[in-house]
């Protein structure tokens, strides 16, 4: 789409560019094409020497038990926290759309915990799930429930699911009581007519919701993989044994504290890989969208 | 239905109470760990209502951040840094995103396509999967623990860009055609018409990215090495550690209260502004 009026000005449009497209060349494609070309070579453990080797870096790290076992986690990890939050979400949007007083107090009382960073939130549930000193924590332990998320890699990622949903719930609760909200009162109520409330829901409402759905489908599985870092470093370090340990935080823990160049940077290039692809059906969507 | 449904039911308010009494949860027990000292929560009995100790748990993390087991900068440092971060990440985005919008909306030239694609594809390019690069171009820049470092590379936005040009196109052409008839130059047509066209548009984006900007986790962490250069959030996971029962939980819960204040405060105040930006910049 285009303007039919537009300013002659020849060189002012470049000068209003210049500064973001400065940050972008230095910080977003370089750093790429590095990762790029790192992820084909492999260094020595001194940094001496450098070699060219194909994608035998992605060879190594794709055969990795540990690399798989990542992997593993991250699957688990990203669908339990993109549907969890879904779920609870349409719950109370659907509650919150029915037309029942005090839904704006409801709507205040739900989106706050948007604003708590990660790792904020993982401190708090840290201090309520605390074998020793947690209110929740030592409960389990005085009801005979052996719980120590330090020790046990199940109760670490279970803990870590916990507190990641915890805060993404706001989000999928606000898109999902708009699109509740963008729906003709006309249409629910010519439904809720012939059909009970169950019905109403599963066979209107939820396929009209189903656009919105995939959408937070692709956000959630989005800030799953890369904005959880935080949570998962503040509760778990990664750990106990690699049980909490996703593929960006491998990205970290190679590339920061281990300094494997090539390896890390050939894992940066799956997760490019992996973002790309869940950009494009996010604009897929955002297209089905615009045709409506 | 025949007859209007005035008396309400009871079971949408049972669950929402009960989804804001779950929600609520963790931050009342920070809250009530923020009031007692170190001692009665180590016991593992701490008492579900608050303690006397208050004002010292916050002055002492306001003032010091330094326990008897937890050593760090005073929170007053680590809350200035983190405001300071956050709100040099939304202006410099709102800046930088509405002259490039402005520049590809209202301009012809050679490359206006392509720059436009340039700005668009870093949605595909986050800061999490080329850390590594990232890092080693700030640190060669020898921007590490400063706002420089903590903030530049964060400050280009696709997002924005693509919002603002979006408002722009809304803009109507007899609007610009008179204003060049009025003898209105590009710059100020700018300050004139579109900048104040796009107020609501940059208080709602304002307001995403202040939090977007004050939660910043993994960039500060390798940002800052120097612990007074440290962002708050940063300072609470170091405050933490190895989270031993016998630690300054009163101190941690403290800051913890103290660094979602802020974000949680602009939700709350803000949050006509902070709906419509959560909903623009997903379009």
């Amino acid at each position: 789409m285009r303007r039919r009026v537009i300013f002659p000005n020849k060189i002012l449009p470049y000068f209003l560019l210049a500064p973001q497209l400065a940050i972008t060349v230095v910080f977003f494609f370089w750093p790429a094409a590095q990762a790029i070309y790192y992820s084909v070579l492999l260094q020595d453990p001194f940094g001496l020497r450098t070699q060219f080797v194909w994608l035998e870096n992605f060879r190594i790290i794709l055969t990795d038990p540990l690399y798989l076992g990542s992997v593993q986690v991250t699957v688990i990890f990203s669908t339990a926290v993109a549907a969890l939050p879904m779920g609870v979400a349409l719950l109370f949007a659907v509650m919150a759309d029915r037309k029942i007083r005090g839904v704006h107090v409801y709507r205040t009382l739900l989106m706050w915990p948007y604003a708590v960073a990660p790792a904020v939130a993982a401190s708090l549930w840290l201090f309520i799930f605390h074998p020793d000193i947690g209110i929740i924590g030592r409960w389990l332990n005085d009801v005979g429930i052996h719980w120590d998320y330090k020790l046990n890699g199940n109760q670490a990622l279970l803990l870590v699911i916990l507190a990641a949903s915890w805060k993404q719930v706001s989000y999928n609760f606000l898109f999902f009581l708009a699109g509740l909200q963008a729906i003709p009162r006309s249409v629910m109520e010519a439904a809720s007519m012939d059909a009970g409330l169950g019905r109403t829901f599963w066979s209107i409402i939820f396929p009209l919701l189903s656009p919105m759905t995939f959408f937070l489908l692709v956000v959630n599985v989005v800030y799953a993989f890369f904005d959880t870092f935080g949570v998962i470093h503040a509760l778990t370090d990664g750990g106990p044994a690699k049980a909490t340990e996703t593929l960006i935080y491998k990205v970290y823990t190679d590339g920061v504290m281990n300094l494997d160049l090539g390896g890390s940077s050939a894992q940066s290039v799956i997760l490019m890989v992996v973002v790309i692809t869940l950009t494009a059906l996010q604009f897929r969507f955002i297209e089905r969208k615009v045709h409506y | 239905m025949a007859r209007p449904r005035r008396r309400e039911s009871w079971l949408p308010h049972f669950i929402l109470c009960l989804g804001v009494v779950v929600f609520a949860f963790p931050i009342y027990f920070a809250l009530i760990g923020s009031t007692h000292d170190a001692a009665t929560i180590a016991t593992g009995r701490m008492p579900l209502l608050p303690g006397g100790h208050t004002l010292d748990n916050y002055w002492h993390a306001l003032t010091s951040g330094t326990g008897f087991r937890v050593s760090g900068s005073p929170v007053r440092t680590l809350l200035l840094n983190s405001l300071v971060m956050a709100l040099i990440i939304a202006v410099g985005k709102i800046a930088i995103s509405i002259i490039s919008a402005y520049a590809v909306a209202f301009f012809s030239f050679p490359g206006r396509m392509f720059f436009f694609w340039m700005i668009f594809v870093t949605l595909m390019l986050p800061v999490e999967v080329r850390i590594i690069p990232t890092y080693k171009v700030v640190t060669d820049l020898g921007m590490i623990n400063t706002y420089a470092g903590l903030t530049v590379p964060l400050i280009a936005s696709a997002t924005a860009t693509l919002l603002f040009r979006q408002v722009f196109l809304t803009i109507p052409d007899e609007l610009a055609e008179a204003a060049k008839i009025d003898g209105a130059g590009a710059i100020r047509f700018f300050w004139q018409i579109v900048l104040p066209l796009s107020r609501t548009n940059i208080a709602a984006l304002f307001v995403i990215l202040f939090i977007y900007g004050w939660n910043q986790y993994l960039w500060p962490l390798l940002i800052t090495t120097s612990r007074s250069m440290e962002t708050i959030i940063i300072g609470i996971v170091k405050m933490i550690g190895t989270s031993e029962a016998q630690t300054d939980w009163n101190l941690i819960m403290a800051t913890a209260i103290l660094a979602m204040l802020p974000p949680v405060a602009v939700v709350i105040f803000l949050q006509h502004w902070f709906v419509k930006g959560l909903i623009e910049t997903e379009k």
